[in-house]
């Protein structure tokens, strides 16, 4: 699934002028400048039942790279310029705890879209979300429940854990804007059916931070904002 | 503790700072400012009145359980006499004594609190923070204030919800319903052990519930301090949980969780009898203290027949009176 792109949302684009005026799109690609810090290795021998689930070495994914220095996982966004947003999509996003690990590592949602989480695994996990600005909250899933269906009311990046197992981590990117993808392994994204006007592009990752630019769509064309983020070593 | 005259108004100004809205905060310091430097302040003063007005009104915050009414201007004298030596005069957990204690102060500033009787992810109700005044925390360096009148109390907890502005934005959680206790049976027992299996609370707590399971090393709070999980088996008749002694507390704490913590909310995936059965089992786990769950364990054999996971031995808690609890 990293392979692929990933497009979310575009419902609430039924009623768009986009359909009026001709729509621009926005893509390009991700990249890092020096050498990312070597993810480490996960010892998950303390839970056999998610151990034997992966027969290649895990390690942890703070940046996941593609061949060509490309960036996956970084969630692109109109964060300024967006038109006004109609309320959240009906349809559910859907994080899975799998092998002791989530996926996808960084889930996208809007404010008050169902979020839900499922417990593919035969050990429990609690789903611990980190959040300042929404509400923390804290579950218990034990193995064979139902998915928990949970809501964010504001926009966030939330660090999600699991107490039980320390090296799950994953990310809920809670936005305002219908209009944003998250970079797979190609590095590359797309964002289409954006009306005329002026945008701000934010291009978030989790451990190098937020860039930003303008970009300016003036009818039915297809700009290109490609995006460098200087790698920490450590 | 002494907190001298100029810490006291270096406080209140940190405290001001951090209670009105930052609009109204900074309309202050420029007002201040404005004073100081005999500008023209006054129109700055009419367009800053409404707002500072709006978060002096934020500040007339009140508390109520039973009769009692809580007030902050009050409750704000009490604060900076008990309270600001370890929350700090932000009430950021931040005090001149938190370095030195291990759990941390608790941070009122993000409003999440370990003993509610809500769901989690909810605020607690006035009457629980009150409790948790009173009661204290076992296991960590907040005593019971007890030394103080109801009313104290209750003024601590209105000004306690100066800290965060969520207590004018959300309400507290609706709090969670504890059926009546059913009678404690070697059944519920044998069913609470089956239960602390399956929820795999000895992944934290261990098999034997000393708090030295599996992921206990690894163990952080949401602000990632190193926290240990409740160790059931220390202590004796005196043995308190984080959240009270009775079994209702027990209850009420792993149906809401401790949130701010690692320990979660059970109450999507256990229901309302069998959480009494798990109450009953953890019971046991306390084995140098007297209780009706002890005394009908020794009756049956003091062992509990439950089949554990592989590599896992099934927890067998003694029931005599013999443990070094620490």
């Amino acid at each position: 699934m990293r392979t692929k792109l990933v497009f979310v949302a575009l419902l609430a684009f039924m009623v768009s002028p986009a359909l009026l005026f001709g729509a621009g799109t926005v893509s390009g690609k991700i990249t890092y400048t020096g050498t990312p810090a070597k993810q480490k290795p996960i010892d998950m021998s303390k839970e056999p039942s998610c151990a034997k689930q992966h027969t290649t070495p895990i390690t942890t994914e703070t940046v996941v790279t593609g061949a060509n220095n490309t960036l996956a996982n970084v969630v692109v966004y109109i964060s300024a310029g967006a038109p006004d947003e109609s309320s959240a999509p009906a349809q559910a996003v859907t994080f899975t705890q799998k092998g002791c690990q989530y996926i996808p590592h960084v889930l996208a949602m809007r404010p008050g879209q169902e979020l839900k989480v499922v417990n593919a695994d035969q050990t429990s996990h609690n789903i611990h979300p980190l959040a300042k600005i929404n509400r923390e909250w804290n579950k218990s899933q034990p193995p064979g429940t139902p998915p928990l269906s949970e809501k964010f009311d504001k926009e966030e990046f939330i660090p999600v854990k699991c107490n039980v197992h320390p090296w799950m981590h994953g990310y809920f990117a809670v936005l305002k804007t219908s209009h944003y993808a998250i970079s797979g392994d190609t590095g590359t994204f797309s964002l289409p059916n954006l009306p005329p006007g002026k945008y701000t592009l934010t291009a978030w990752q989790e451990d190098y931070g937020t860039q930003t630019q303008d970009v300016t769509i003036s009818g039915n064309e297809t700009k290109t904002v490609d995006f460098s983020f200087k790698a920490k070593p450590y | 503790m002494f907190v001298l005259e100029s810490q006291i108004s270096a406080i209140d100004e940190n405290r001001s700072r951090a209670a009105v809205n930052r609009q109204a905060s900074s309309c202050l310091q420029r007002f201040r400012w404005g004073t100081f430097m005999k500008a023209a302040s006054k129109r700055l003063a009419a367009s800053c009145a409404l707002t500072v007005t709006m978060a002096l009104l934020s500040f007339a915050q009140e508390a109520h359980v039973g009769d009692l009414t809580g007030h902050a201007a009050e409750g704000k004298k009490h604060y900076r006499r008990y309270c600001v030596g370890c929350h700090g005069p932000l009430g950021d957990g931040n005090g001149e004594n938190a370095q030195w204690i291990d759990p941390k102060p608790r941070d009122f500033t993000a409003a999440t609190f370990k003993c509610r009787s809500t769901p989690t992810g909810t605020l607690p109700t006035d009457q629980d923070l009150y409790n948790s005044v009173g009661r204290g925390f076992t296991n960590s360096n907040m005593p019971h204030w007890d030394a103080l009148t109801d009313q104290n109390r209750i003024d601590l907890v209105a000004f306690i919800k100066t800290f965060s502005p969520r207590w004018q934005s959300e309400k507290p959680g609706d709090p969670i319903k504890i059926p009546s206790e059913p009678p404690v049976t070697m059944q519920s027992i044998t069913h609470g052990a089956e239960l602390f299996q399956k929820m795999e609370c000895w992944k934290c707590h261990g098999q034997q519930g000393r708090g030295d399971g599996p992921s206990a090393a690894t163990l952080t709070d949401s602000k990632d301090n190193p926290i240990r999980p409740y160790n059931f088996a220390a202590g004796g008749d005196d043995s308190r949980f984080k959240c009270g002694v009775t079994n209702q507390d027990v209850y009420r704490i792993f149906m809401t969780g401790l949130d701010g913590t690692p320990m979660p909310s059970f109450a999507d995936v256990i229901q309302p009898n069998d959480a009494w059965d798990l109450v009953h089992f953890l019971r046991t786990l306390q084995t140098n203290r007297h209780s009706r769950e002890n005394e009908v364990l020794k009756a049956a054999g003091g062992k509990i027949p439950v089949k554990a996971p592989d590599a896992n031995p099934p927890a067998q808690p003694e029931n005599k009176n013999s443990g070094s609890g620490n």
